[in-house]
């Protein structure tokens, strides 16, 4: 917003022509710098918001899709379309279907210190969302808080304090509980451990791992630490200025990185190893502002391969190996 | 290497109503000159407490019970102890002898005032001398080259300019200066002082890389990004050629692309200006990286002091190893510490890491291992060694 009238003066694509798939049973690790769209992703795929445009399928059959894709090609204003999407299209939910969608996909938030209600004793924090869902009732609900405090590891016995009383690792435990009172197939985690220290971060790593093999679940990881996402992750996206630039499994990504930015941002994490300390590539400038990134690919400023091309034409994301998937013209 | 700083038994506590908080117990560590010590450690591990201690800038309501530290200055070539000095020697001291750049470059910047402004306040406070005595040089300048009716017409000011900072270059405070500066409109007469310090400011900001210094010196830090801030931080640190620069966790609030810029940044700063600087973090890549020493402490005492190497690949302390064994590294299962971080409020007897410590002896219950030499440049602290 600006100007005089306070009429908004542009807009900012925070996420830009993004399209990544996660199945069933996948740990997929979503790695980039601040600003680069990954929380807004992260939040859209949970539709706390609404995407501007495209979309969003949760558990669709995958001839539907096609369905939609298809009678979206021939660009007819048709009914079966709208119908169609209405029914299967995260983005056209709303009302009880939205409801019952937010029952099998919760979000984890970064900051356990902000996003736990200080006034609520911890065994309304947690049950909550199976009094909203309406998936228990009275004294149900209290032995199925005090299963889901045990499986993240709290006691029982400390249902009754508020969260100002726990420590940031016990919070983000409280919240990892929350997220699973429903009992979601799909959990997204905003960095869930970067208020956290590092022993205490092992815990939660841990813990989400055993919760992953006990439900069944599926995660879609944020995290800023590279570390964290090629020892956990079973897939990666390297996100930069709203758009997908790399995806592929660990390995691949961290050994042989094909795109200049996922290279650099490899190179540029402090490893625990002094032998380690040479051949690092320190990256010129930064992230440009996402209100207005360059033309062509958004990298090009900082990219030591870039020609005329890059600053003209936006690459696509094509795989270049079985599912390792590239946005660049002059891919390492 | 001789001894910048030498720590010998610091204890810090904090009388809060809860209780008494132990924050940093009989702290023994010497800080070389040119050198980087890393120290690594968790929350409420006293990392931040043992910078704040040298400086003696530790918040209400915490004290510095007992301890010294003793403070080799190069240019005078004298011992000063720290936790003796008079107020005003002390204000001397910080910022001009020992800087300190603080973890949220967001917050140690005054958001009213530009930052050529507030980088120029440490050259207008400790180099005020050197700036009348350039400011006197260009008014003689003046008053031999200038010629015509306006300057025939100036010349009595310019006398008068030139004597006034012939008197703040000579003398440590002089009482006309003095007088003039305290009073709002003839304040405006020293505006040469200012021009200089803008000038030396400038040169600051080009030494630490930010492109268009001129343009970044009269701007306002919401007009700079993080990584830009973090290097405006640095150069109001670094005005004075601090023989010791202390910085405390610089980098966690920035991107990795731009924590390797920093990194780099203090690399270089370490060679060309020859300081030494205390490096806080509790990121143990980042510890890797830049430092030559790396102390690790644990519930407000030492654990280990090494050099990187030998820390990294041959730690010895049980709270080293756990701590190395957590940072997640692929292909390696990840580790944890069993327990909580000690309370603060009521820490363990003994060694404080005991009831985590997976090779706990009885006697590391009852009394707490001193700092011994294990090797060259390998101090531990338990009673294992």
């Amino acid at each position: 917003m600006g100007g005089v009238f306070r009429r908004p003066v542009g807009a900012v694509r925070a996420v830009d022509g993004v399209s990544l798939a996660i199945r069933r049973g996948q740990w997929l690790g979503l790695v980039g710098e601040s600003g680069c769209g990954k929380t807004t992703l992260a939040k859209t795929v949970v539709r706390l918001w609404k995407p501007t445009s495209g979309h969003i399928y949760f558990d669709i059959p995958d001839e539907i899709r096609e369905e939609i894709e298809v009678l979206e090609s021939q660009a007819k204003n048709n009914s079966k379309l709208a119908s169609l999407l209405k029914q299967n299209d995260l983005t056209f939910f709303s009302g009880s279907r939205l409801h019952s969608f937010r029952r099998r996909a919760q979000l984890v938030h970064q900051d356990p210190f902000t996003s736990l209600n200080p006034r609520m004793k911890i065994k309304n924090i947690v049950g909550e969302p199976l009094r909203i869902h309406e998936v228990l009732s009275g004294p149900a609900v209290k032995t199925a808080v005090e299963d889901l405090v045990g499986t993240v590891g709290l006691s029982s016995g400390q249902l009754e304090r508020y969260p100002h009383q726990f420590s940031g690792g016990q919070r983000q435990r409280i919240a990892i509980a929350r997220a699973l009172a429903t009992k979601p197939e799909f959990i997204a985690f905003d960095e869930p451990t970067s208020a956290l220290d590092v022993s205490v971060q092992a815990q939660i790593l841990n813990l989400l791992k055993d919760l992953k093999k006990e439900f069944g679940l599926t995660y879609l990881y944020i995290t800023h630490e590279l570390l964290i996402a090629e020892s956990v992750c079973d897939y990666i996206a390297v996100m930069y200025v709203g758009r997908v630039v790399e995806m592929g499994r660990p390995e691949e990504i961290f050994h042989a990185p094909r795109h200049p930015y996922s290279q650099c941002l490899i190179a540029a994490t402090p490893v625990p190893d002094p032998k380690r300390r040479v051949g690092r590539i320190v990256l010129p400038g930064e992230v440009p502002s996402p209100a207005n990134p360059p033309p062509g690919c958004t990298f090009h400023p900082r990219c030591s391969r870039a020609t005329k091309e890059c600053s003209e034409l936006e690459p696509e994301l094509k795989p270049i190996s079985g599912d390792h998937y590239v946005a660049c013209f002059h891919p390492l | 290497m001789e001894d910048l700083i030498k720590i010998r038994d610091l204890t810090v506590r904090f009388y809060t109503y809860e209780g008494v908080v132990h924050a940093i117990n009989d702290l023994d560590l010497d800080i070389r000159r040119g050198e980087t010590l890393g120290i690594v450690g968790e929350t409420g591990s006293g990392k931040t407490m043992t910078a704040l201690a040298i400086l003696r800038l530790i918040p209400y309501p915490g004290r510095i019970e007992s301890g010294s530290v003793s403070f080799f200055d190069k240019s005078t070539r004298a011992e000063v102890e720290l936790l003796k000095l008079r107020e005003d020697r002390m204000r001397s001291i910080r910022g001009n002898k020992i800087s300190m750049v603080f973890q949220e470059p967001g917050a140690a910047l005054n958001p009213v005032y530009t930052i050529g402004d507030q980088i120029s306040e440490v050259f207008l406070l400790h180099r005020r001398q050197e700036l009348g005595r350039q400011a006197k040089q260009r008014v003689d300048s003046l008053l031999s080259n200038g010629s015509g009716p306006a300057a025939t017409l100036k010349r009595p000011f310019w006398r008068w300019q030139s004597r006034i900072y012939r008197k703040i270059a000579e003398g440590p405070n002089p009482l006309e200066p003095r007088i003039l500066s305290h009073i709002p409109v003839f304040r405006r007469l020293l505006w040469r002082l200012r021009d200089e310090a803008r000038l030396l400011t400038v040169n600051m900001l080009k030494d630490v890389e930010i492109p268009d210094p001129g343009r970044v010196a009269a701007q306002y830090p919401h007009n700079l990004s993080g990584g830009m801030k973090q290097r405006a931080v640095i150069a109001m640190a670094l005005a004075c050629s601090p023989e010791l620069l202390i910085a405390d966790e610089p980098t966690t609030s920035l991107d990795v692309t731009i924590q390797a810029q920093m990194l780099e940044l203090f690399r270089r700063i370490k060679v060309d200006k020859g300081a030494s600087v205390l490096f806080i973090t509790h990121n143990l890549g980042v510890a890797s990286e830049v430092c030559d020493r790396v102390a690790v402490m644990y519930a407000g005492r030492l654990c280990e002091v090494a050099t990187v190497e030998e820390m990294f690949l041959h730690p010895m302390h049980p709270y080293t190893k756990a701590l190395l064994e957590a940072v997640p590294m692929p292909g390696r299962p990840l580790q944890t510490i069993p327990g909580a971080l000690a309370d603060a409020l009521n820490p363990p007897s003994g060694c404080r890491f005991h009831p985590r410590c997976p090779s706990a002896m009885p006697i590391c219950q009852q009394e707490r291992a001193k700092l011994k030499e294990v090797s060259k440049d390998h101090m531990v602290a338990c009673h294992l060694f």
